[in-house]
């Protein structure tokens, strides 16, 4: 049984972890002017989650805010339950909520250790495993992970961060071959040095590495993400985008 | 809403997701075995996904593991329901 279609695109709705502010606000944005329910979960940050709500609604679109740490699963699960129950299956996911808990490895402790990967590889895998059982029955899916350029790039003091974002990708192109033949794609986006909050303590040096001499925004990040999780990337699956200004060219 | 799971409507549900996910319906039966069916993991994780949203119940990965046949699945579908 396909998913109903309503001027090409599937009946359902779209989730975007961390989509409070930076580049998962502006997802969530892009996806809405694509005509998708957006489901904008964030931990903390509320004010910012209602911010990106109002921004969609002045635009027509519509949002459902889902409070919770994406590491906790069963309160991840209840959300998605909900979802379905009045918006229809997530039929695109966008994990995006990521963490850095920055430090020398000689000096990273278990707790920084465990968090970033908790948070940016597992809750991700955990997200997209409940996911993926109504995609396969809709015949349809779109799962987009953020990753990084460290990952498979080195960026020292961020060996937990580099082994998340590496793993994210591992895990995208493994999960893409398994569900390939049911219309369901995984793929990844890379940014490298991107403007915003999560970013802001980063020196200002970096950008003479980059060979476009600036930092990215999160649109053009958003971009690259609207551009999997429509149905005409349906043969792009399995595959990383690298999004960072020529960086690691 | 899920439905309760018996015996009979959990036969109709899995026969009919079978036939779903591109088993022959000619061929399907309690004795069918999956690998005759033409029935392979994905399927059997899609047909997963039918049983617990008719019926609530969730087959965990381990749970399948080992059955071969159509009625070794319905069976188990009930007992835990129970």
């Amino acid at each position: 049984m396909s998913a109903e279609t309503t001027n090409g695109k599937p009946e359902g709705c779209a989730l975007v972890t961390g989509g409070s502010r930076g580049i998962g606000a502006a997802v969530a944005r892009a996806l809405a002017e694509d005509g998708w329910h957006v489901a904008i979960n964030y931990r903390s940050d509320s004010d910012g989650a209602e911010e990106v709500a109002k921004e969609i609604a002045d635009a027509g679109g519509t949002t459902t805010l889902i409070a919770g740490d994406v590491r906790d699963s069963e309160s991840l699960n209840k959300a998605f339950t909900a979802l379905e129950g009045e918006h229809g299956r997530v039929l695109v996911l966008v994990n995006n909520a990521g963490m850095r808990d920055d430090g020398l490895s000689p000096q990273l402790g278990d707790d920084a250790w465990d968090r970033v990967v908790d948070t940016n590889l597992s809750a991700a895998f955990r997200t997209t495993r409940r996911a993926l059982g109504p995609m396969l029955r809709a015949r349809y899916g779109r799962i987009v992970n953020m990753a990084s350029i460290v990952g498979p790039r080195a960026n020292a003091g961020q060996a937990n961060y580099a082994a998340s974002k590496a793993g994210l990708i591992g895990m995208t192109r493994t999960v893409a071959v398994e569900v390939a033949r049911r219309n369901v794609t995984v793929n990844a986006v890379a940014p490298g040095l991107v403007d915003t909050k999560f970013t802001e303590d980063v020196n200002g040096d970096a950008l003479g590495e980059i060979p476009a001499r600036r930092a990215g925004t999160p649109e053009e990040v958003a971009a690259c993400v609207r551009f999997l999780a429509s149905p005409e990337a349906s043969y792009v699956t399995g595959t990383t985008l690298t999004v960072d200004g020529g960086l690691s060219a | 809403m899920t439905t309760k799971a018996e015996t009979g409507n959990v036969e109709k549900v899995i026969f009919d997701g079978l036939a779903e996910v591109g088993a022959e319906p000619d061929d399907i039966s309690r004795e069918a075995e999956f690998e005759s069916l033409d029935v392979d993991s994905l399927d059997l994780v899609e047909l997963a996904q039918i049983v617990e949203e008719e019926f609530g119940v969730r087959l965990e990965g381990d749970d399948l593991k080992g059955l071969t046949t159509v009625g070794q699945v319905i069976d188990l579908v009930v007992k835990k329901a129970g």
